[in-house]
């Protein structure tokens, strides 16, 4: 049963690895005895998520995905793929009559348009394996667990909810699963390296979550390696709600 | 910085108040039509009017106007 949900001998690669859920996502992978290539705008930090995994013949790509050729680097350097976690993302707090178009465009550009352009350009270079998983990172936002301030992100979220079914419809012939995981609050630095949110801001939101807690990176980690695996070979265009039971409410 | 500016800038996060009500002095968590969506958009206004972040760690700590006012002022430099 537990071989069903290794990933021994396949590859791997993870947008957004240099911290929290990306950086997870990478390091559980190798432990499940994926390779992986791990992508980031930032050297250093990837080098240390890189020097901090398990096994051999991993590898790092530097490119900033909210650019045409931050993509195009990733496809190019890219090796054929068995899994596909699209994580990178931004968060951006504005009240409605705050917003504007370049503010939507920002939070658009790296939560939506970069991870449909890469798996678009990656399917273009055949460079996704017969038997692919794609895995989005999206959030409880895209499923309309919202909180205030967070329309744009929650619109960005929404998109790709609504773009993995349609991915996994057409990918389907092609036996590529294309899913999403939606969480709740997750501990990471973009929740608390966010100056718009206090310290009493979470100790009181954690109290909406029936299970006592924000997720960890690793919760989201698990689901994600469930979804790469052949333990989910029957299971595409699914938006997995991970949220601690918040919705419950 | 201009107080009168600031406080009509203020006025303007509220539906319905005009900044005649409003003084350096106001205990605005005291007001009765304050919420938490004014306060994101208080602290979105010092951004986008005078390039002056602030964090949710401030506004909570501020308890009149003046308090926040003196964080802008004190940051802004235009």
């Amino acid at each position: 049963m537990a071989s069903k949900f290794s990933l021994d001998n396949r590859t791997v690669l993870v947008t957004g690895a240099s911290s929290g859920i990306g950086a997870s996502v990478a390091a559980e992978c190798c432990e499940m005895g994926a390779r992986v290539v791990i992508t980031a705008r930032n050297r250093e930090r990837l080098d240390v998520v890189l020097g901090k995994i398990s096994g051999t013949g991993n590898s790092s790509i530097v490119a900033d995905l909210s650019t045409e050729e931050g993509i195009d680097t990733i496809v190019s350097e890219s090796p054929v793929l068995d899994g596909l976690v699209l994580n990178a993302g931004i968060v951006i707090t504005s009240p409605l009559q705050f917003i504007k178009r370049e503010t939507i465009q920002s939070v658009f550009d790296v939560n939506t348009f970069a991870p449909m352009l890469l798996l678009q350009k990656l399917l273009k270079a055949k460079k996704m394996a017969n038997g692919a998983s794609a895995v989005f990172t999206s959030s409880m936002a895209g499923m309309g667990s919202v909180t205030m301030g967070n329309a744009i992100y929650s619109a960005s979220k929404g998109a790709i909810n609504a773009f993995v079914r349609s991915a996994a419809l057409e990918l389907a012939s092609k036996n590529i699963r294309v899913n999403s995981v939606c969480p709740g609050m997750v501990d990471t630095n973009l929740l608390k390296e966010n100056p718009l949110i206090s310290k009493n801001q979470l100790d009181k939101d954690i109290k909406n979550y029936p299970l006592r807690r924000y997720g960890t990176p690793n919760d989201i980690a698990y689901a994600i390696i469930y979804l790469l695996s052949d333990a989910s070979s029957w299971v595409t265009g699914d938006n997995m709600l991970i949220d601690g039971g918040f919705s419950l409410n | 910085m201009d107080e009168k500016i600031f406080l009509e800038k203020f006025a303007e996060q509220f539906d319905e108040r005009d900044s005649s009500t409003l003084s350096l002095g106001t205990k605005f968590r005291e007001l009765s039509d304050w919420s938490s969506l004014i306060a994101l958009s208080v602290m979105a206004m010092c951004t986008e009017e005078y390039n002056v972040i602030l964090s949710a760690d401030e506004m909570e700590k501020a308890n009149t106007i003046f308090d926040i006012y003196d964080i802008v002022k004190s940051r802004n430099n235009g």
